[in-house]
């Protein structure tokens, strides 16, 4: 356990500004999952939350452990290697997907004149 | 003063990360269709595991970070599975 | 490479990431994540994955760095799209021939494609090399064909052919 008081400013400044950053990306990148209109389009969105966003809060959390504890704590390294691995596995997963649904149900997006609205 | 500064940020950073929580939760119930509801899943996933990091800053532990991972992990594998499921589990009609 | 030792940099991942997940240089740990760091590839070899060649692995920081670049770039993008939608914003698929045939440089242009927020892969033909990928913003009127070809495919082409 170690308290918030136990790290000094110039960690505790930058360390306030990547959860803050983090946070922000991806709530908006949920906010897009609300606002787009069509599946293509919202696929782009949580991916802001797993790229920049996640690496801002790994980032916040590698820099107050390591001088919090005065070690290197870099575990963290772990989470970003997977999520960036994975996450554009699942995405391309996903959208195989719905092509799949789509043209099952004979409308094809990649067709010029039949592009999706919903 | 750097402290209160401190807490205000993981104070407002759970606010934001709960608030994507429930714009991805709202997702999951709206659809419209079942690709959208497994993309709001995994950008619920996403973001609790989030949520646990800035929880485990929160808290002054790396016990956090366990559970992290494992939500990291347990949601790559449910949604690879669903979206396998959204493939092929239509073929037989 | 030898019988015990089929693929030392999946050995050498694998050891690195055992450390790295106990936080610890012990010999204990050491020793432990050699013995299954030797039994990882053990495995995998009974799966029959396509041995990796990498021709210049010296271009891979240079990837990763044009990747990161990217990545950070457009993630604003895609903030700016989504907190204020700009009226003439024109989403749609992009077509673009392909000359990378490497299975793992396609696996990692896809990943790279995919991870960079407003560039979705959306499929690929392995017989024509027609490569489809969705774009949350045309209206910029870049030539999508060319910047992927320009900053990924010729060091993919380089690192894997």
């Amino acid at each position: 356990m170690m308290s918030l008081h136990a790290l000094p400013a110039w960690a505790a400044l930058p360390v306030a500004a990547l959860i803050l950053a983090g946070s922000l990306l991806a709530l908006t990148g949920a906010l897009g999952l609300l606002r787009f209109k069509s599946f293509y389009e919202r696929v782009h969105a949580p991916t802001l939350g797993s790229t920049l966003g996640m690496g801002c809060i790994l980032l916040a959390s590698m820099l107050y452990f390591s001088v919090g504890q005065t070690r290197p704590v870099v575990h963290e390294i772990l989470i970003g290697l997977f999520i960036t691995i994975t996450t554009p596995v699942t995405l391309l997963l996903l959208v195989q997907a719905t092509l799949y649904r789509d043209r099952q149900e004979g409308r094809d997006p990649l067709d010029a004149d039949n592009r999706p609205e919903a | 003063m750097s402290a209160a500064i401190l807490a205000f940020a993981l104070v407002t950073g759970q606010i934001l990360l709960a608030l994507a929580m429930v714009a991805a939760a709202y997702r999951i119930l709206r659809g419209p269709r079942a690709q959208d509801r497994v993309l709001g899943m995994d950008a619920l996933y996403l973001n609790a595991m989030l949520l646990l990091l800035v929880f485990g800053i929160g808290s002054g532990t790396t016990l956090y970070f366990e559970a992290a991972l494992a939500i990291g992990l347990l949601g790559f594998v449910s949604t690879v599975a669903m979206a396998k499921f959204l493939m092929r589990g239509e073929v037989i009609e | 490479m030898s019988r015990w030792l089929p693929s030392p940099l999946v050995s050498l991942g694998l050891l690195a990431l055992w450390l790295l997940l106990n936080q610890s240089l012990s010999p204990g740990h050491l020793l432990l994540g050699s013995v299954l760091s030797l039994l990882g590839p053990l495995m995998l070899r009974r799966l029959d994955v396509a041995p990796l060649k990498l021709r210049r692995p010296a271009a891979i920081p240079r990837l990763l760095g044009v990747f990161i670049a990217d990545m950070v770039r457009s993630n604003f993008a895609v903030a700016r799209v989504i907190l204020f939608d700009q009226a003439d914003r024109r989403p749609g698929f992009v077509r673009i021939p392909l000359r990378l045939r490497s299975r793992y440089g396609l696996a990692a242009l896809a990943c790279i494609i995919t991870a960079t927020p407003g560039t979705s892969w959306v499929s690929y033909d392995p017989a024509t090399g027609m490569l489809v990928i969705h774009v949350l913003d045309l209206s910029e009127g870049d030539d999508w064909s060319a910047l992927i070809e320009r900053r990924y495919v010729g060091l993919l082409v380089e690192i894997f052919e």
